[in-house]
Parts: C-alpha cells; sequence; structure tokens
C-alpha cells in the first residue's frame, strides 16, 4: 500500500469514526460507521489480508450494519434534541480518549513490542491460506463459533417476541391515558 | 507498465460504457418488447424531423426511447420534499447506482489478446478474490434503496424501503450460496479462470459449461439475481399498485432517472454473472485457441485475434439473450404476495442451495480434487 | 510496506473515539456503535501485526471476532428493542431503575 494512500484511509477513517460519535441523528451516526467500517476493509486488503477485508464488507457493512438499520425504523428515532448532556461528562470523556491514545502509543510502540517480522509467506492471505489455519488449528473455536450463533439467533427471538397475554405496553399506556 | 496501464484504464472504461449500452438496450426492450409481447403497439411517436415517415418506413421507437426518454427526464424539475433529509435524498439514488457500475469491471468478457508483444487480458481488473468482490459489492447495493426509502420523509417511501431492503438480503443468502458451489466447483475465486475452467468438452461434443454441472445453482442464482433487481415478480418494493412507485416515490427528474438506470443495469450484471458462471463466459462451444474442433472431429483453423474477437462477440450475445430472458419473465409472471417472497427465499433457495453445496462438497472430494 | 507505528497509532485513535463515544454519548444505540468501532480498531492492530508476523493467525481472530460481533448485534439490538418497549427509551440516563 503505497503512503499516500494510508494518509487518504487513515484520515478517512479517523473523520468517519468521529463522525459516528459527534453526528446527533442515528442515521447519519450509522452511515458514518459504515464509512469506517469500508475503510478499514480497504487497509485489510492493503495489509493483505484480501479475504478478510471482503469478509468485512459482506458481513459487517452488508448485513450487521443493515440489522441496525431495521432497528432505528423500528424504534422510529429522530434527530435527538434538547439539551446534550453534562458538559463536564464530555470534557472527561475527550481527556480520557486523549489519554488513552497516548498510553497505547508509548506501549504499541515498536521498541517495546519486541517482535521478529519475516517476509509474509507465498499466498498469504488468500482463501486457502485462510481456510488451512481455520479448519486445521482453529477447529474447535469454529464449530464453537457455530453454537455461538445458535445460541445468539434463540436469544435474540427470546427477548424481542412479545409473549402472548401480555399486551405491548405501549398500546396499553396509550389506551390508559 | 504503462501500456497495462493504458489497457487497464481503457477496458474499465470499456466495461462501464457497455454496462450503460447495454442498459439502453434493456430501455428500448423494455418499451417495444413488452408492446410486443402484450400485444400492443408501443412508443411510435418521436421522430427527428419526421424523415422516417416521409420515406414511408415504420417507427421502431428507438427515438422515442433513447433520446426522447432520458432528455425528458433529465430536464424536468428535481424535487425535493419538505421535511426531507437533502444530503441523503440525494446521495441515495447515486448509492444505488455506484455498487453496480464498480461490479462490472471484475467481469471477463474475453480471452487474452496480444498487442505489440503485451499479452493483455481482456476483463478490467483480474483479481484474486473476484468472487468476494461480487458479493460484497452486491451486498452494498441495499444501502441505495433502503435510504432513498427513509430520507424521503414519506410512508410509501419508507415501506418500500424496507421491502427492497429485507428482500435483497434475504436473497443474497441464496446468491452467495449459488457462487460458492460453483467456486467449489472450479476451486479458484478468480472469474476469468472460472471461464478458463468452462472450456473444453466431456464426450466430444458436451461443451464443459458449468449449467451442466450446476442446473440447480444456475436456477438459484436466475432466481435470487431476479429478485435482487427488484423487478416482477419480485418487484414488491416498488410496485405500482401498493406502494404507487415505492422507494423512489418522491425522486423526479435525473434522480429518478438514475434510479432506473440502476434497475436496467442491475439486470444486465445479473445476466453476466449468469454467463460468467454457468454459459462458460466467452467460450463458444468447439472452439480452442487455434480454431473449431467440430465433434465430428473436422477442424476448422482461426487466426488467435480473430479467437479473442469472437469470444467477446459470444459473450456479448449471452448477456443480451439472458437479459431478454429477464425481460420475458417481466412481462409473463404476476407478482408474488410478500409472504410467498419471504417464503420462496428462507424454505425455498437457502434450504436448496445449502443441499446444492452439500453435494457439490462430496462430489469434490470423492473425485480428489482437493489440494 | 507502512511501518507498523503508522496502522496502531490509527488503531489506538479509531480505539479511542470508540470509548470517547460510550463515554459521551448517551443513546445506546450510538454506544453500541461505539462498541463496534473499538472492534474494528482492534482488528485493525490484528491484521497489521499478523501480515509483519507472517502468520495467519491475526486474520482467523479477526474472522472470530466478526463472527462475535454478529451474534453480539443480534442480542444487543434484541435487549435494545425489548428495553424500548417497556421503557419507551433508548436513553442510557433515564435507565435508573438499579441505580441506588
Amino acid at each position: 500500500m503505497p503512503p499516500f494512500l494510508y494518509i487518504f484511509l487513515g484520515a478517512l477513517a479517523v473523520v468517519s469514526a468521529l463522525g459516528v460519535i459527534i453526528q446527533r441523528n442515528p442515521i447519519h451516526s450509522l452511515l458514518a460507521l459504515i464509512a469506517t467500517l469500508m475503510t478499514v476493509a480497504i487497509l485489510f486488503i492493503g495489509e493483505d489480508a484480501v479475504v478478510v477485508g471482503f469478509l468485512q464488507i459482506i458481513v459487517y457493512a452488508g448485513a450487521i450494519m443493515v440489522l441496525f438499520l431495521f432497528v432505528i425504523w423500528l424504534l422510529n428515532l429522530q434527530v435527538e434534541t434538547g439539551p446534550t448532556g453534562h458538559l463536564a461528562l464530555k470534557l472527561f470523556g475527550s481527556l480520557a480518549a486523549a489519554l488513552l491514545v497516548t498510553e497505547l502509543f508509548f506501549i504499541l510502540a515498536p521498541p517495546h513490542l519486541q517482535v521478529k517480522f519475516t517476509h509474509e509467506p507465498v499466498g498469504y492471505g488468500s482463501l486457502a491460506s485462510l481456510a488451512g489455519t481455520l479448519f486445521t488449528d482453529y477447529l474447535v473455536a469454529f464449530e464453537v463459533t457455530s453454537v455461538l450463533l445458535l445460541a445468539a439467533v434463540v436469544g435474540s427471538v427470546a427477548l424481542a417476541r412479545r409473549l402472548p397475554g401480555t399486551d405491548d405496553p405501549r398500546a396499553a399506556r396509550k389506551i390508559a391515558s | 507498465m504503462t501500456i497495462e496501464l493504458i489497457a487497464g484504464a481503457i477496458k474499465a472504461i470499456l466495461m462501464i460504457v457497455a454496462g450503460l449500452s447495454l442498459s439502453l438496450f434493456l430501455l428500448y426492450f423494455e418499451r417495444k418488447g413488452s408492446a410486443l409481447i402484450q400485444d400492443r403497439i408501443g412508443s411510435n411517436r418521436a421522430t427527428l424531423t419526421g424523415l422516417g415517415k416521409r420515406m414511408g418506413m415504420p417507427n421502431l421507437g428507438i427515438i422515442n426511447t433513447t433520446i426522447a426518454d432520458p432528455v425528458k427526464m433529465f430536464t424536468k424539475e428535481d424535487f425535493i420534499p419538505a421535511g426531507a433529509d437533502k444530503f441523503l435524498h440525494t446521495l441515495a439514488p447515486f448509492l444505488s447506482l455506484f455498487p453496480v457500475m464498480i461490479t462490472f469491471v471484475v467481469i471477463p468478457f474475453g480471452d487474452t489478446i496480444l498487442i505489440s508483444g503485451h499479452r493483455i487480458g481482456l476483463e478490467a481488473a483480474n483479481l484474486n478474490a473476484g468472487a468476494l468482490y461480487l458479493l460484497a459489492t452486491i451486498g452494498l447495493g441495499v444501502y441505495g434503496a433502503a435510504l432513498a426509502g427513509w430520507s424521503s420523509n414519506n410512508r410509501w417511501a419508507l415501506l418500500g424501503g424496507i421491502r427492497a431492503t429485507a428482500q435483497m438480503i434475504s436473497y443474497e443468502l441464496a446468491m452467495g450460496l449459488a457462487i460458492v458451489s460453483v467456486i467449489m466447483t472450479f476451486g479458484t475465486l478468480n472469474l476469468q479462470e472460472i471461464v478458463r475452467g468452462q472450456g473444453g468438452v466431456w464426450f466430444g461434443f458436451l461443451p464443459r459449461w458449468a449449467i451442466f454441472t450446476q442446473p440447480l445453482a444456475f436456477v438459484l442464482l436466475l432466481v435470487a439475481g431476479a429478485a435482487e433487481t427488484k423487478r416482477i415478480p419480485f418487484d414488491l418494493p416498488e410496485s405500482e399498485s401498493e406502494l404507487i412507485q415505492g422507494f423512489f416515490i418522491e425522486y423526479s427528474g435525473g434522480k429518478q432517472a438514475v434510479f432506473m438506470l440502476t434497475d436496467f443495469a442491475e439486470q444486465a450484471l445479473v445476466a453476466m454473472l449468469l454467463t460468467t458462471f454457468f454459459l462458460g463466459g466467452w467460450q463458444i462451444p468447439w472452439l480452442m485457441r487455434d480454431g473449431f474442433h467440430l465433434p465430428g472431429g473436422a477442424f476448422l483453423a482461426l487466426p488467435a485475434l480473430a479467437v479473442s474477437l469472437m469470444g467477446v462477440v459470444a459473450f456479448l450475445v449471452k448477456v443480451v439473450a439472458l437479459c431478454m430472458f429477464l425481460g420475458m419473465v417481466r412481462w409473463t409472471l404476476p407478482r408474488f404476495r410478500y409472504d410467498q417472497l419471504m417464503r420462496l427465499g428462507w424454505k425455498g433457495l437457502v434450504p436448496l442451495g445449502l443441499f446444492n453445496v452439500l453435494v457439490t462438497a462430496f462430489v469434490v472430494v470423492a473425485t480428489g480434487r482437493v489440494q | 510496506m507502512i511501518p507498523l507505528t503508522y496502522m496502531m497509532s490509527l488503531s489506538a485513535i479509531i480505539f479511542a473515539i470508540g470509548v470517547a463515544g460510550v463515554i459521551i454519548r448517551r443513546n445506546i444505540l450510538v454506544m453500541f456503535m461505539s462498541i463496534e468501532l473499538m472492534l474494528n480498531a482492534v482488528n485493525l492492530a490484528f491484521i497489521a501485526i499478523g501480515s509483519r508476523l507472517g502468520s495467519m493467525d491475526g486474520q482467523v481472530i479477526v474472522f472470530f471476532v466478526m463472527t462475535v460481533a454478529a451474534a453480539e448485534a443480534a442480542v444487543g439490538l434484541g435487549i435494545i428493542i425489548s428495553i424500548f418497549r417497556n421503557r419507551e427509551t433508548v436513553h442510557a440516563d433515564d435507565l435508573t431503575l438499579m441505580r441506588w
């Protein structure tokens, strides 16, 4: 990946990530998040993780974010109006974030990392090499993941459904008032 | 290096121009072909200076559909409704067109040609992960329809947007499964290699097209592709009789034209995908690099350039034929009901696709084609 | 190749933005999106280090993180829907039933 591309993508990722937490309309936040995900996916591809980068676009940007979109529609969330919350909290939050960046920067600077860099083997990041690792060294984890997904499906259905006999509390309240 | 770069740029532009011209052809077919099917006359009014009429020629409606209609659409008022999210309302048409247009670049439309000693592959981008790229860009097409529906501040538009999103997400799964079984058959994600793998013949006469080994996947991709394009019988997001025009009801002028263009470009894209994955792409039956090897043992030698160009023409012929088939389906079948649509997607196509992947996996392992 | 420091700095900045989002914003959905931001920052670090070590483990872990994120999104959004159904709010400060 040429350096100018990294600078462009990095700036785009940071700006859109800021957009996620600054926008007052949830849909705009979501769009900024999608932009961040796409940029990070392109960075993945630039780092020779081609399959994972495309998977990020297919699964994250193409499916999980649509789930968010549906929930925003379902709850009919509008632009947040009124006071934006405590100023002190915001100040504290920004300060904590800045401190975190500094700290992470010092911890993650390569002199401390002590890793031996090697050249990537042939076919690094291809589907064959990913599958080769996934279905040998990580086979048990892979199988357990399927159970996790099943549990998530059952759990989300159990959480979101209305029990028979119990009315929608919103409707009940509307009738009462 | 430079000649490859220039060739790449030319090929990318060529592919997008081809997509747009195919869309224009489909617009023409939509008007006159539907008229033919429904025993109407169709558009026959606009002429340039009335020349053809004076010479006694029938008006075929070419001027109507290729010049008059687009000019009319792009010169109409561009209206943004009150209370709409102006930014997203403007962005949505382009969000829906962009993924389709960038998908065209991975489709191989020919073999290689030799230009001044450089062998140039006839595909705009020869990606090793081409099939994944394709699934990724098709997956992003959801957002155009979804945001158009939401940002219009109109209930019909929102309903259309919700329907479009749910439908596209559901049928993407079946589409992915169909593509996965083809990938397993050929053992590669590279579309050009998938097409190469479909060269040659079985039993001396049957071309090695994937439609003969993966007929179920072909049907799956055909149905799921028709659903992805949101056209009859899957046009619930824009059904005129229920939602008037669905997610782009509040669009007018050029932006409306962009949505219609997306429709036609998607149709062309689905035809290209079907051709590439199942109908041998640019392969012509019995045609090898050096000429025709007919089943009877006859041989007809041809120069390499002619073979390459014939491949491009063959690809175009297949794509246009499939486009016309999709158009005929559109003017023949009635619309699904929404629950039928979801049932077909989740209880019909997805289990069939999984079954097909399973069988393909067994066959691939049994024939020992695993590294 | 881009120096590792640059990639890690980008990852750290995105992670910190995610943390700030969880602290500053009071909308549960936006807080949830900030969590996704943090996950992505970590993924970026995994990929960057993995490609420099020439090992596929980083990419496999990112694959698992994506799967877990999908499961987490499904359950988390289910919880948000049921909160909204019972309390008619997605504002974290309004959920004070368990506060003392």
